[in-house]
């Protein structure tokens, strides 16, 4: 019968309303990106979740490994001074 | 006699074997762990093997389930009432393919490809729920299975919103969003038929005569004979036991049936005050395990029907992939 090829995988990002950023919503296979589009589409966006939607290939994400996830994000782990609740202000003082 | 080269490579051998167990010693006291603390586990985290092929197991049947539970719905779609209950009811079967497809995704993140999925559900290697070989003779029936079955599915997922596999739980969240509408729209239309003409009442309370016990089957075989329970309790990938869900839906529904003006087939179902839960009849298991092993109503026809819409439909995959390829863009 058919060739057992899969089509590519695509990752989803739809944008739900103007004003936010576009957030991952999960994956579907398409053969091209106009279809990944379409897919994305109804298969996401049935009841309005979305004003925009990126499709992106799987295989072109580059992510960081789990493995090494706590040498890789340790250089901010001891670096408390980069947050505002770090630093005592007096009592009474206003707009800090 | 063993030369010095020999056993110094099985020395080395020996360390490597060491350095893997202390590794796979490692890797499982970090899973554990996360799983304690109700962490979620993400797909690039190492996993048990177990847990890997008991989630693809698991996810996959779910979604096998949707796909499959399309057709005892979309049987009456050209023979719905009205208007308005056949855009509902085509709505409805569109999400089913919907969940189908976020969780044949979520099975994907854990090394599944989408081919041996379908193919193992065609060759019958991988099972669906029981519940869709019953058949859907009456319009009630559409009505029963969004009230009971759906109403059923739903008290078994959402605790899986909080199953310890990420995209699982994510998948789980989407579902049970829109299961509600299911439910719902299940409950009014059986409604309407049991405060209509006495026959359309008398249609709706043999759907629910029907449906009712397949629905008590679908939170699985006792706690004491289900097979894979135990241990998805201590990965949490299952939050309660398949009795404890079952007795939940009971309670849930008998004021349901109340309200509805139908009576549930069952002269055992009683409130027991003592234990603060209805005390119902004995299920059938026999039928059960039967309709497992193949021998329901439509087993046969369900997954005739699948395969041939797969195949029906290759020509379709395999035009939009010459397309893609001549123009160049399925570079993924």
């Amino acid at each position: 019968m058919s060739s057992s090829t899969e089509w590519p995988l695509w990752e989803v990002f739809v944008r739900s309303r103007r004003g936010l950023s576009h957030t991952h919503a999960g994956s579907l296979h398409a053969p091209d990106a106009e279809m990944a589009l379409r897919n994305a589409r109804d298969l996401y966006t049935r009841r309005s979740e979305g004003v925009s939607i990126w499709v992106v290939p799987s295989a072109q994400i580059t992510a960081s490994s789990p493995d090494e996830k706590d040498s890789f994000f340790e250089p901010a782990g001891d670096k408390p001074y980069r947050h505002p609740t770090f630093y005592d202000i007096p009592e009474g003082v206003k707009h800090l | 006699m063993a030369t010095a080269a020999e056993h110094q490579t099985a020395r080395s051998e020996a360390d490597q074997a060491a350095a893997d167990a202390a590794r796979t010693a490692a890797h499982t006291a970090a899973f554990d762990a996360a799983v304690a603390a109700d962490e979620r586990i993400e797909p690039r985290d190492w996993m048990p093997d177990a847990y890997r092929a008991s989630l693809v197991r698991q996810i996959a049947q779910h979604a096998h389930s949707e796909i499959i539970g399309m057709q005892p719905e979309a049987n009456w779609i050209t023979r719905a009432p009205s208007l308005r209950r056949k855009a509902i009811l085509m709505a409805k079967v569109q999400d089913e393919a919907g969940h189908g497809l976020y969780l044949y995704s979520a099975a994907e993140t854990l090394g599944a490809s989408r081919d041996e999925l379908l193919d193992k559900l065609h060759s019958g290697r991988q099972k669906y729920s029981s519940i869709f070989n019953y058949p859907t003779l009456t319009w009630a029936d559409v009505g029963a299975i969004g009230w009971l079955v759906d109403g059923a599915a739903i008290t078994n997922q959402v605790p899986l919103c909080r199953c310890s596999y990420g995209p699982y739980a994510r998948a789980m969240v989407r579902v049970c969003k829109e299961e509600s509408f299911h439910q719902r729209q299940g409950y009014e239309s059986l409604l309407a038929l049991s405060r209509g003409t006495e026959a359309q009442h008398a249609m709706a309370q043999d759907a629910v005569d029907r449906w009712w016990w397949p629905s008590l089957m679908m939170f699985g075989p006792p706690d004491d004979e289900s097979s894979h329970s135990e241990q998805s309790m201590t990965w949490k990938i299952k939050r309660h036991s398949n009795d404890e869900l079952r007795q939940r839906f009971v309670d849930i529904c008998v004021p349901q049936a109340e309200s509805l003006g139908l009576t549930l087939p069952d002269p055992d179902l009683v409130w027991n005050e003592e234990r603060g839960h209805h005390d119902f009849g004995a299920i059938d298991w026999t039928e059960f395990w039967a309709v497992l092993k193949g021998n329901g109503p439509c087993n046969e026809q369900r997954i005739t029907q699948r395969r041939n819409a797969h195949e029906e439909g290759a020509w379709v995959r395999e035009a939009a992939a010459a397309f893609a390829a001549k123009h160049g863009e399925a570079k993924a």
